[in-house]
């Protein structure tokens, strides 16, 4: 592990050194302006120890900053971890249960105080004190933890999380070895905050930062400035890179045909939201130049509840797996261009991810056709036939779409089924409450970061169901012990081999796929419409568009 | 004599029949029933219409392919310029029997969905009215009759759902039931069921019928009539029954049409916030929601459901005003709470 790390922390310093110049040549010509960003709502607290959403944790890369950090490059190149606030990666002893970071010196939170080891000691412990929503589950295995989680006022994480001040180092204990611990201190729940932070969700008041920008402007309702950080100074451009424009102005309630409308009229410079289907045609062609398309690591799924009927027989399940024309969905979210089929969990381009379908027309590796004929003959060999299914989706015009292309699959196969559109602020804690008894429904996930375990082990383990909570992300609530030890076994393996890991997360795929607790529906497709002026657009796998990285004179 | 005659037929004639004869003299009036009655008879055809179009307005046929002067067109054409992103359903067709008014983002028949809309429309915000009236004349009548505490108690929980704006309290009993349905005793209705939105929008106009009802009954129960049956000892339901109840009978008949028109309303924005009436199956409104992800390319799927409605709905309140200067032009009935 630590022989992999130094070679990574080599190969990004070089990579850095390489990317430098041109960087700093185009600073120059480019740095300046105002970048207009829109968004239908604003995407919940400020909080970066709190805030789980997409829109959040992007707008968050140019400000704040972890002891480590997801490489701000293009491409796959984004999944890399780099050092950010520590001086390198860790050093890692202990069997792998230790990681000691040495603090950068010199860094300075934007309202001009110094950042110290105790800043790092007090994040640590407020993202317990918080509550913060991953602090159950990421950071569950550092040493103390247990405790902080029982009582989070009086957290400390005593023998977990140790700073030494005047050797400027912090100490991460664990419980056990993590091969994933890097990617979840890389994540905004993990950022470095002012010791002096209050332990209460901050809601609409911005917290100093370290990184380039800060936040200067918030109203929920209105919008959010963000401009430069004076006491930025660039340590690490593959961390924490200097940006181009002077400010960032997100507003907030414009609807998607007006955003729309308002990025051609060159009034905005790019959209949150997903473009509204029936300008895709429109914009696709005559708005090519301003269109960029991304590959996601993220899945639409249909979980079907494996505790209740007719679901809980597996030949059921399987029949729906068989009878879903996934070209249709492709087409309902907007055709190829935008959407892939798929069968499996693991999204294309992902480690673990090896081609694998085996309910279609030729099984193999890829899908190919619906099996009608098949997915009946499972419905009489099950016994299920002609009982009631329900299909609870979220009410936007596309996933109300798509439960209603599903309710007249289920009754093609022989269920009298009906689809129930539910607001998209309550579906996705709805269907995870087994007191609601939703048969199946249809929701999206997308990676908290690049490992398989964030899709099998938190989607399918059976420590993920749990009975009548609104947060029991097992939605299909499957659980299967021989599954359950092989991810052990393969999270175990990732300290010490990860690739041999990949290998045995490519097999619990397909052995999660063959059960069909979910039927996997496409892989999406990122669409960001951009003005004319936007230059430099660069997608990141982790945290997509890196806003600051565009310019726009 | 012939004068003569002529007057003592016209005093002979009941008051029925004058009314009849005052509303087929009302041209706006008579002109709105029979738009109405033909937009009945169109989506009472809905299945028929269906039939012989040989498409099926619940399901998906984002596959389909229709001949148009012989050639072969997709439902769903996909761009073919540029980036090719994106499929727009095809636009009106104007053959009957053929995509008149083109097809939804599913591929489906949108003439089709609006006519079987428009019998869900119609069969909800029929049963609807009178579900209204029966418990609302119930409520009006007992109230006003035996007065004292059964009127206090009975006025003062019409004030209570009164008080709520109607919306809001449409919307909360539609959330309320819409995802595990109504299970009182031995009734259960599914969620899902079109008798939903039916009970729902029922209720909340309650009050609309409750209190002018109530507050006739309380004027017929000090009328002469009344009284003298009273001291007779006959008993209360017979005095509702056979002297009261005759005497409303012309405000409730000016109150069909009038309920129907606001019931038609809320049932279409109960369905287009999706708590009315569920997918696949169609109402104006769900329609209208479907119509509103095409506004740009295919704005007819949005209209037409909205022009449905709102034609529908100026007929009925032009029959209704027209209904009630027949049979009781001194009437005050009027929907609102001014």
């Amino acid at each position: 592990m630590k022989k992999l790390l130094l070679a990574a922390s080599a190969a990004a310093l070089l990579a850095g050194m390489w990317l430098a110049p041109a960087q700093a040549e185009y600073l120059k010509e480019h740095r300046g302006g105002t970048i207009r960003l829109l968004a239908r709502s604003a995407a919940g607290t400020l909080d970066p120890h709190i805030n789980y959403t997409d829109q959040g944790w992007q707008m968050y890369q140019p400000i704040y900053d972890g002891l480590v950090a997801f490489r701000k490059a293009e491409g796959m190149d984004g999944f890399t971890i780099v050092p950010d606030l520590a001086e390198a990666l860790p050093e890692v002893t202990n069997d792998g249960k230790t990681f000691t970071f040495k603090l950068r010196k010199g860094i300075k939170f934007s309202d001009g105080k110094d950042l110290g080891v105790k800043d790092v000691v007090a994040s640590f412990q407020r993202i317990f004190k918080v509550s913060g929503p991953t602090s159950g589950t990421f950071y569950a295995g550092i040493v103390g933890a247990d405790k902080c989680l029982a009582d989070t006022k009086s957290c400390t994480l005593e023998g977990g999380v140790v700073g030494d001040e005047a050797a400027g180092t912090i100490t991460l204990n664990l419980t056990k070895p993590d091969a994933e611990i890097l990617y979840k201190l890389a994540l905004p729940h993990a950022v470095v905050l002012p010791a002096d932070t209050p332990a209460e969700d901050m809601g609409s008041k911005p917290i100093p930062s370290t990184g380039a920008y800060m936040i200067s402007a918030f109203d929920p309702n209105k919008g959010m400035t963000v401009t430069r950080n004076p006491n930025f100074k660039q340590w690490s451009e593959e961390a924490q890179p200097d940006g181009y424009p002077d400010v960032v102005q997100y507003d907030f309630g414009l609807s998607e045909e007006a955003a729309v409308t308002a990025i051609q009229n060159g009034e905005a410079d790019w959209m949150f939201d997903a473009l509204p289907s029936d300008r895709l045609g429109e914009l696709g062609t005559k708005a090519m130049d301003q269109l960029h398309i991304s590959p996601l690591s993220a899945w639409w799924y249909a979980p079907l509840n494996n505790r209740l009927a007719p679901f809980d027989n597996e030949k059921a399940r399987q029949a729906v797996a068989y009878a879903i024309d996934r070209n249709t969905l492709v087409k309902l979210f907007g055709g190829k261009v935008l959407a892939s089929p798929v069968c499996q969990v693991l999204p294309p381009d992902f480690p673990g991810h090896e081609d694998y379908c085996p309910f279609t027309k030729n099984p193999g590796t890829k899908w190919s056709a619906p099996d009608l004929d098949k997915a009946k003959q499972l419905v009489e060999e099950s016994g299920t036939k002609g009982q009631k299914v329900t299909i609870i989706v979220e009410d936007t015009a596309i996933s109300r779409s798509i439960g209603v292309y599903l309710q007249s699959v289920l009754t093609t196969i022989g269920y009298v089924a009906d689809v129930k559109p539910i607001s998209s602020n309550i579906q996705f804690t709805y269907i995870q409450n087994t007191n609601n008894k939703v048969q199946m429904s249809v929701t999206q996930w997308y990676k908290d970061y690049p490992a398989a375990s964030d899709f099998l082990n938190i989607l399918f383990s059976c420590a993920s169901f749990r009975e009548g909570s609104d947060a029991s992300i097992n939605i299909a609530g499957f659980c299967d012990k021989d599954i359950d030890a092989k991810m052990q076994k393969a999270l175990d393996l990732g300290v010490t081999d990860q690739k041999a890991a990949d290998k045995m997360w490519a097999e619990i795929d397909r052995q999660v796929t063959d059960k069909a607790p979910a039927v996997g529906l496409f892989t999406p497709k990122r669409l960001d419409f951009v003005s004319k002026r936007v230059g430099n657009f660069k997608f990141n796998r982790q945290f997509n568009w890196m806003i600051t990285q565009s310019w726009v004179q | 004599m012939s004068n003569q005659v002529a007057a003592m037929s016209r005093r002979t004639r009941g008051p029925w029949a004058v009314a009849f004869a005052k509303l087929a003299r009302n041209r706006a009036a008579m002109a709105s029933l029979a738009v109405f009655l033909l937009i009945v008879l169109a989506c009472f055809s809905a299945p028929l219409y269906a039939n012989w179009a040989g498409t099926d307005p619940f399901a998906s046929t984002l596959d389909a392919v229709i001949q148009i002067d012989g050639a072969d067109v997709a439902v769903m054409e996909q761009s073919t310029e540029g980036l090719g992103l994106g499929y727009t359903p095809i636009g009106p067709t104007w053959r009957l029997g053929n995509y008149f008014l083109g097809a939804d983002s599913q591929g489906r028949d949108v003439m089709a969905r609006m006519l079987y809309g428009g019998l869900s429309s119609l069969l909800i915000s029929g049963a609807a009215t009178i579900f209204t009236l029966i418990l609302g004349t119930a409520a009006g009548l007992v109230a006003g009759y035996f007065g004292g505490i059964t009127d206090t108690v009975l006025s003062r929980f019409l004030d209570v759902l009164w008080a709520f704006p109607i919306y809001l309290l449409a919307i909360s009993l539609a959330i309320v039931t819409i995802s595990q349905g109504i299970s009182i005793g031995p009734i259960e209705i599914e969620s899902g069921s079109l008798w939903l939105p039916v009970i729902i929008i029922g209720i909340v106009y309650v009050p609309y019928v409750a209190r002018p009802i109530r507050g006739q009954v309380l004027s017929l129960r000090h009328s002469e009539f009344v009284l003298a049956a009273i001291n007779l000892g006959v008993p209360g339901w017979r005095i509702l029954w056979r002297d009261i109840l005759p005497n409303i009978t012309t405000t409730l008949i000016v109150f069909i049409p009038l309920m129907m028109a606001l019931n038609m309303l809320t049932e279409s924005a109960l369905s287009f916030l999706s708590i009315g009436v569920q997918p696949p199956a169609a109402s104006w409104g769900t329609i209208i929601q479907d119509g509103q992800a095409l506004l740009y390319t295919r704005p007819l799927v949005a209209l037409a459901p909205g022009l449905a409605i709102a034609i529908s709905v100026m007929t009925l309140n032009v029959f209704g005003d027209g209904l009630r200067d027949a049979l009781d032009p001194r009437s005050k009935v009027r929907l609102g709470r001014d």
